[in-house]
């Protein structure tokens, strides 16, 4: 007798465990049970399970028999015409889905070509093995597994047009590219998912050779004169929002330029740019510091209010300014107000990104690079026709990667390019390598990708004939204008007086422990305590009782608290953090007299 | 020339001499001797480290950053004996901490004359190990109407520890708290309990404790691997327990070494301490593949040891006898060490780095020690 499980629950036992669950995938087929059952049977174990529950993983697959695909010409003609859809083939039990556990038992064909009498299904479409992301993959078979998945992880941080109504949109952090182009070498699942409609990358000229050094290491060298005609440009969107809080005691945020005698008032100038209701115009062209919505907020505590100002108000300032190195131009400005009825403001400010040094480009088989330089067109190297590559990408980038799919997409978009068509490259159904440099030879090209060039500055040809062809570059979301940071001079933090951490607060960058290590070993002592001079402060020190003194600067004296006026006291230079060690050390009750001196 | 060689006898070390003499060409004239020797003494000269170079960072920052490469593996001997030795950068942190308990011990023992070539190699290294009754111990029966339990030895094994069942009788009686009767036939001993009250609980609880008894051999050493080394067979042991092992004659008391610092300290003195230091961790980089001067090891060996006593690089060693606080203070529970300078009022003199860094001083060391002195007419 052969235990049965239902959804992993003891049901009973059968005699017959193979004609089970034959009957139950027959009538599924059938129609007769719902289509998400699944049974198997388990001979090792000698135990039928059958799965009804909801939340399994199934796919679907054709069913076989006797080596023969259920589905047939006539099915396929059907579809064409729209006479079927899916569910009517799934009705027909022609597809069938099948979980982990029935799929155990099941012999999966990959190709049509592979089935045999002991097949019991045959994959839809052999891309069907990898995910939607990663069928994006040109010549995906012909690329080693793990730059698959890379190249797939990079397609979702491409800036592309993602969505139409973009501009009634308040989405946080997105871009949008510039002349977006769907690619001439595409796959299957381009077709499928209309990524005509949403496309996130242009086709570009590469050429693969090295250029001065400057594409080592995955860098891009990138043609001035294909930046200036918008190659890999985008707009950078970001929502400001402002709203008018309610506090205790009927008080509330009020939207408006802020009067003089606010709290923390910033310049005239800074305000400059708004208008009457204290929101700025569209269109306005803004840098760092400029104030995009004016707001002023009651005062923080109201009781001691009226202890010492009986008189002004003294709102504090609220405004919403642009931060440190953000510039832009105001796209669109909203007035709405929130679910508890407050009033709203949402302003989008816009910024054309043009490709700079240090903004990251890929091409679709995780062969990402940074931009290292930008050429004059001039000097760009030229092929005897003319052509001047967009991209030029270190030959370096390929052995170590085994990108094959990389190099097959430039030579088929060099040809689908020439001759007006686009490619068709899905995974393991896509066109004929021999026939594509058939058609690249009839054309007049060499039908490995090279051709002759020349050097852009001397005009010289090279001796090497260089692999140049047409690919489908993505510009990603990580653009160094949002991450360049740099400090000489800037904020402190206020109870170390050490600069601030970071690059939202205009950080410094910090010398370590181990990085301070470095300059004791070198014996640069000078150095060192140069580089940590950043929070020194001077000192009154009490030459008598060891402790800090006062230092009174209207009598321009400095007096000591424990042993008073005449008391001794010299200047001594220290770092600030040292000084609140001090302090700290006192409030452990422990006196840490200090003893001074002489420096000579 | 020999006079050329003696006049630089206090200038350049006896070795390096040695070195020049030998691979001076045949034919060569003083004047080329001379020329030769005050170019090496340059050289040497020039390889010291400078006056204010900060050795201790150096070193450290040299062991540490190839440190960082080192995996956990351990090392594996090849053999049926196979012993699992701590190894790699468990085995690095273990030395430099001066632990008392390590991983694993380990003694080399190199034998006397007749020994060394061989004979009886096997034997020895079995008596050597350490052995309790659980490995002589083939069956152990209890008879419940009787209360006697009946203990079948293994023979071979007795054999080859050469005991006799009486022998181990004697020695179980001896270790085993009184109120039992043994009685020994070809190969069996007899245990009958001699108190009244609850003899069958007596047997019961005696069962346990009769495997742990201590039979023979020296105590700690779990395992042995006689190992041929050049011409002569050493000894390997697991487990390290030199005060014993020199009891036994057959041992050459001086080239017993052990991997245990402290048991090394304690019977060796500091000075083999020093030396052990720097052989265990030279043998642990040796196996990872990583060459370090052995110039940063012999200073930390040198740091450990300087007081006369072993001391582990960490709050309870080295960093404890620091003379200044704040460098202790810098350095793991800071506050502890800042009450107990407020007790004793102890005085930061600054004469180190760490508290320079604190304050933003100059740093004693490089550019930051040398200070200019001027005579005043």
């Amino acid at each position: 007798m052969t235990e049965v499980y239902l959804d992993n629950k003891f049901v009973g036992t059968i005699k017959n465990p193979e004609d089970f669950v034959d009957r139950i995938v027959s009538e599924r087929r059938m129609g007769k049970l719902p289509i998400t059952v699944n049974a198997a049977y388990n001979k090792e174990i000698d135990e039928v399970k059958v799965e009804i529950a909801s939340g399994r993983s199934v796919r679907p697959l054709i069913v076989v028999k006797d080596g023969k695909p259920y589905i047939t010409e006539k099915h396929i003609d059907q579809l064409k015409k729209n006479e079927i859809t899916w569910s009517d083939l799934v009705k027909q039990g022609v597809i069938e889905y099948l979980d982990c556990t029935e799929e155990e038992n099941a012999l999966v064909a990959f190709k049509e070509e592979d089935l045999t009498t002991e097949h019991t299904h045959l994959e839809i479409s052999p891309l069907s093995i990898v995910g939607i992301a990663t069928s994006f993959v040109p010549f995906g078979n012909y690329n080693h597994g793990v730059r698959l998945s890379q190249g797939a992880k990079n397609q979702k941080q491409a800036i592309g047009f993602y969505i139409a109504n973009y501009y009634t949109r308040m989405d946080m952090d997105v871009s949008l590219l510039h002349y977006p182009q769907y690619p001439i070498v595409k796959t299957l699942m381009h077709d499928t998912l209309d990524y005509e409609k949403h496309p996130s990358g242009q086709n570009i000229i590469v050429a693969v050779m090295s250029y001065q050094g400057y594409n080592m290491e995955d860098a891009i060298v990138i043609n001035k004169g294909s930046v200036d005609r918008g190659l890999a440009r985008s707009t950078y969107y970001r929502p400001m929002i402002a709203e008018e809080l309610r506090y205790s005691g009927g008080l509330i945020d009020e939207i408006s330029i802020p009067d003089k005698d606010v709290k923390g008032f910033r310049t005239e100038h800074d305000y400059r740019m708004l208008g009457e209701d204290g929101i700025i115009h569209p269109e306005a062209v803004i840098a760092e510091g400029d104030v995009i919505i004016g707001k002023s907020s009651p005062p923080r505590f109201l009781s001691s209010m009226d202890e010492y100002n009986l008189t002004s108000s003294s709102r504090r300032e609220s405004s919403l300014a642009l931060k440190h190195g953000e510039r832009g131009v105001v796209d669109f400005v909203v007035l709405t107000e929130n679910s508890e009825g407050n009033r709203l403001v949402q302003v989008r400010v816009r910024d054309q990104r043009i490709p700079e040094i240090g903004d990251k480009l890929t091409s679709r088989h995780g062969q990402k690079g940074v931009i290292s330089i930008v050429i004059p067109e001039e000097n760009i190297p030229f092929t005897a026709s003319g052509i001047r590559p967009d991209i030029i990408f270190s030959p370096h980038g390929i052995p170590s990667r085994m990108t094959m799919g990389h190099l097959l997409e430039s030579l088929a978009g060099k040809t689908g390019a020439l001759l007006g068509r686009r490619i068709d490259s899905t995974m393991f159904e896509s066109e004929n390598e021999e026939d594509i440099k058939k058609e690249l030879l009839e054309m007049g090209f060499a039908e490995n990708g090279t051709e002759t060039m020349y050097n852009g500055i001397t005009g010289e040809r090279y001796m090497a004939r260089i692999f140049i062809g047409e690919m489908y570059y993505l510009k990603l979301k990580h653009m160094v204008a949002n991450k360049v940071h740099s400090r000489a001079r800037g904020p402190i933090q206020l109870l170390t007086r050490q600069p601030t951490e970071g690059r939202a607060n205009e950080g410094g960058l910090r010398l370590g422990e181990m990085e301070k290590d470095t300059f004791i070993a070198h014996g640069t002592a000078l150095v060192l305590k140069e580089r940590f001079s950043a929070d020194n402060t001077i000192v009154p020190v009490c030459e008598q009782c060891g402790m800090l003194g006062i230092y009174d600067a209207r009598r321009d004296r400095s007096f000591c608290a424990v042993c008073g006026e005449d008391a001794e006291i010299s200047t001594v230079e220290m770092s600030y953090a040292f000084k609140l060690m001090l302090d700290e050390i006192k409030s452990l009750a422990v006196y840490p007299k200090l003893k001074l001196e002489g420096k000579y | 020339m020999s006079d050329i060689f003696k006049g630089y006898k206090d200038l350049i070390p006896e070795s390096i001499l040695e070195e020049v003499k030998i691979n001076l060409p045949d034919k060569c004239s003083d004047a080329k001797v001379k020329k030769i020797l005050e170019k090496v003494y340059q050289e040497y000269r020039q390889s010291f480290a400078e006056p204010g170079e900060s050795v201790g960072l150096v070193g450290a920052e040299s062991i540490g950053e190839p440190g960082t490469q080192m995996t956990l593996n351990t090392f594996h001997f090849a053999g049926v004996s196979e012993l699992n030795v701590t190894t790699g950068l468990p085995r690095i942190i273990e030395i430099f901490d001066g632990r008392k308990t390590i991983g694993t011990g380990m003694m080399e023992v190199y034998l006397k004359k007749p020994y060394s070539e061989g004979k009886d190699i096997k034997k020895l290294a079995e008596s050597i190990k350490e052995s309790k009754m659980e490995d002589f111990i083939q069956e152990i029966s209890i008879n419940i109407t009787n209360l006697q339990m009946t203990i079948s030895l293994n023979k071979s094994k007795l054999e080859i520890a050469n005991l006799k069942e009486d022998k181990i009788a004697k020695i179980l009686e001896k270790g085993i708290k009184k109120g039992f009767k043994f009685k020994t036939k070809d190969g069996i001993i007899e245990i009958t309990p001699t108190s009244k009250d609850e003899p069958l609980n007596e047997i019961y609880k005696l069962k346990e404790k009769i495997k742990d008894v201590y039979i023979s051999g020296i105590k700690g050493i779990t395992q042995v691997l006689p190992v041929k080394r050049g011409n002569e067979y050493v000894i390997v042991t697991a487990g390290s327990n030199i005060k014993d092992m020199l009891k036994h004659d057959f041992v050459d008391p001086e080239r017993i070494i052990s991997n245990d610092l402290y048991e090394m300290e304690k019977i060796f003195g500091v000075e083999a301490v020093r030396q052990v230091i720097i052989n265990e961790v030279l043998k642990v980089l040796d196996t990872q593949g990583i060459n370090i001067d052995i110039r940063h090891i012999m200073l930390v060996a040198d740091t450990m040891t300087m007081s006369g006593t072993l001391m582990g690089i960490n709050r309870y060693g080295i960093v404890k006898e620091k003379p200044s606080v704040l460098a202790r203070a810098s350095f793991e529970t800071p506050v502890k060490h800042i009450i107990n300078a407020a007790l004793t009022g102890e005085v930061d003199y600054l004469n180190s780095v760490i508290e320079n860094v604190m304050i933003n001083q100059l740093v004693p060391v490089g550019t930051g020690l040398p200070g200019l002195v001027t005579k005043t007419k």
